[in-house]
């Protein structure tokens, strides 16, 4: 076989064998160094008072407790709202959308929100829930933006997870008298919670990366709240604590030790993920 | 009996339209967005003029007179996101083609771990990355002043739409017909040559949304670019400080008032159109799959 492929034709097999190799090892050894990088300068610099304090400007000690409160809020607030609308979006797509015109544009629209950058999500997250709704820079308005921006990923996941109950279900159930909404409570319903958990950690992860959009609406303040005194606050996320500790403060041990902390939690959101559709797909089968 | 029944027919009409009203939230999403960015982004266009905002090239907002003009920003995004397509395509494409046709299995689950991971990291720590590792090793190797420069951003654009690439395009590449493939090894063709001469045409239409895709990141990207690119508003130049659209509303939002507020909120205005045009660009290439 092989003394019948010519030479030109060899050269160029092995030639694109070696580039695709270099492309895929140049990726993985981009994460590699990133992963490393991070953890290296980051870890040394975590330390308990970083952890457990607030900044104090008496001590001139940082503090990240806010931070990581914060941000435990905001995925919080952020969830609970999304869950509902995404996954009533969802219900309504598969299980009541007769017209087609109607599903066409709601999917758009869904297709449209997820190719938003997240620095216009802030601006009119700003414009309409700071000061329309009077809401100032506050956890909650973040977390309102957010629920805007994340709210196509879980309609995106219980959608697919709602195509994998069986249609025989539903008409077993309709065949025994229920009226819609029994079915939807349940049958329909049970069957989309994987996708609602999916869903849930995928916005996790992408909460927790965000910034740009939380810039301006959840602001920069570093104080020690409560949950619902924190929700009507203004407050950085981790994220934005880096932001403005390595860009504005040049605090670059505090920011490293802020980014290994994000890197480990986006390898647990990552683990968990995958995990958790591993997990899924053998109940389902 | 008939009471019950009316008000089960009822109900169900108010659930039908409750799950309405949830699905039609989206849509209202983004009607709401569009129509505040236009609200919010034309006073300060109409005010400068259309022309002299768009083409003028100095942007000197809190000078007096001040001066309005966006091309820097705009020729800078463009420039920016064409750099990152022309360095992050080819090794997302051939990462991909890899990863769907060759990789064994093993090899395959780490690879695409890893590349779901570079997904996941925040912007700010590329941002972060960026600022300590790429502009001091730019300015040692190009001799320039200042590190943080296009080229810096270009870098990072470049890594970070790397997974959107990969995973799209493996997307499609998967998506192939298992007989074309079949036809073109039983003429004769070896492996390597059917996945470049026959697979990749027959996802040409899913390789092109991979790269939209990534167009529609790039430009769309704010934080690792404000902590790499320097910020100055200059016309590009590949090792200049320079500013992008997102970058250019990031910097001065916390600080503007008046004209320039407003300006800033056409600048996203404009950033914006640009996200549009993109979109229906990937529409247009997904739906012809």
């Amino acid at each position: 076989m092989n003394g019948r492929v010519s030479v030109k034709r060899r050269a160029y097999i092995c030639f694109m064998r070696v580039v695709m190799a270099i492309c895929a090892a140049l990726t993985c050894m981009l994460v590699l160094f990133m992963v490393c990088y991070v953890l290296i300068k980051g870890i040394p610099n975590i330390s308990w008072a970083l952890l457990s304090t607030k900044p104090s400007y008496l001590s001139g000690q940082i503090g990240i407790l806010p931070d990581i409160l914060n941000t435990v809020y905001i995925i919080i607030a952020s969830l609970v709202l999304v869950i509902p609308f995404g996954a009533g979006a969802a219900v309504y797509l598969t299980e009541y959308a007769k017209n087609k015109k109607i599903v066409a544009v709601i999917e758009y629209a869904a297709e449209t929100l997820s190719g938003i950058p997240s620095i216009i999500y802030g601006l009119v997250g700003m414009l309409v829930f700071c000061e329309f709704f009077n809401m100032k820079t506050s956890l909650l308005a973040g977390a309102l933006t957010l629920v805007v921006m994340n709210l196509p990923t879980i309609m995106r996941t219980t959608q697919e997870s709602l195509k994998t109950v069986p249609q025989r279900y539903r008409e077993g159930a309709f065949g025994l008298g229920a009226g819609k909404w029994r079915v939807i409570r349940t049958v329909v319903l049970p069957g989309c919670v994987d996708g609602i958990v999916t869903g849930c950690i995928l916005c996790s992860g992408r909460i927790l990366g965000e910034s740009a959009a939380l810039l301006f609406t959840a602001g920069f303040a570093h104080a020690l709240n409560g949950f619902i005194d924190g929700l009507g606050s203004a407050g950085a996320t981790l994220t934005v604590a880096l932001y403005v500790y390595a860009k504005e403060q040049g605090e670059f041990g505090v920011a490293f030790a802020i980014a290994a902390i994000l890197m480990v939690l986006t390898l647990i959101i990552n683990m968990l993920a995958v995990f958790v559709g591993k997990y899924f797909r053998k109940k389902n089968s | 009996m008939k009471n019950k029944k009316a008000f089960g027919k009822i109900f169900e009409a108010v659930m039908h339209a409750v799950f309405l009203l949830l699905g039609l939230v989206t849509v209202g999403c983004v009607l709401l967005i569009t129509v505040y960015l236009v609200i919010a982004g034309l006073p300060a266009i109409r005010k400068i003029g259309i022309v002299n905002f768009v083409c003028g090239d100095t942007w000197r907002s809190t000078a007096n007179p001040p001066s309005f003009g966006i091309l820097p920003f705009i020729m800078t995004s463009i420039y920016g996101t064409a750099g990152a397509i022309v360095i992050g395509v080819p090794v997302g494409f051939l990462t991909a083609v890899y990863l769907a046709k060759l990789a064994k299995p093993a090899v395959r689950s780490v690879v695409s771990g890893a590349v779901s991971l570079l997904a996941g990291i925040p912007s700010v720590v590329y941002g972060l990355v960026g600022m300590l590792v790429l502009v001091p090793n730019i300015r040692r190797l190009f001799h320039i002043p200042d590190g943080s420069s296009l080229f810096a951003a270009i870098i990072v654009l470049a890594i970070m739409i790397l997974p959107s690439i990969i995973n799209v395009s493996v997307t499609a590449l998967e998506a192939v017909p298992r007989e074309y493939e079949d036809a073109s090894l039983a003429l004769g063709a070896t492996p390597v040559e059917t996945y470049f001469r026959v697979s990749v045409p027959a996802a040409k239409s899913g390789i092109a949304a991979a790269v939209v895709l990534g167009v529609g990141r790039a430009i769309g990207e704010a934080m690792a670019v404000m902590m790499v690119s320097g910020n100055a508003p200059n016309m590009p130049s590949l090792f200049q400080s320079v500013r992008f659209l997102t970058t250019a509303v990031a910097s001065e939002m916390a600080y503007a008032s008046g004209l320039q507020r407003e300006a800033l909120f056409s600048i996203a205005l404009v950033l914006f159109l640009f996200i549009m045009l993109i979109n229906a660009a990937l529409n247009f290439f997904l739906k012809k799959r």
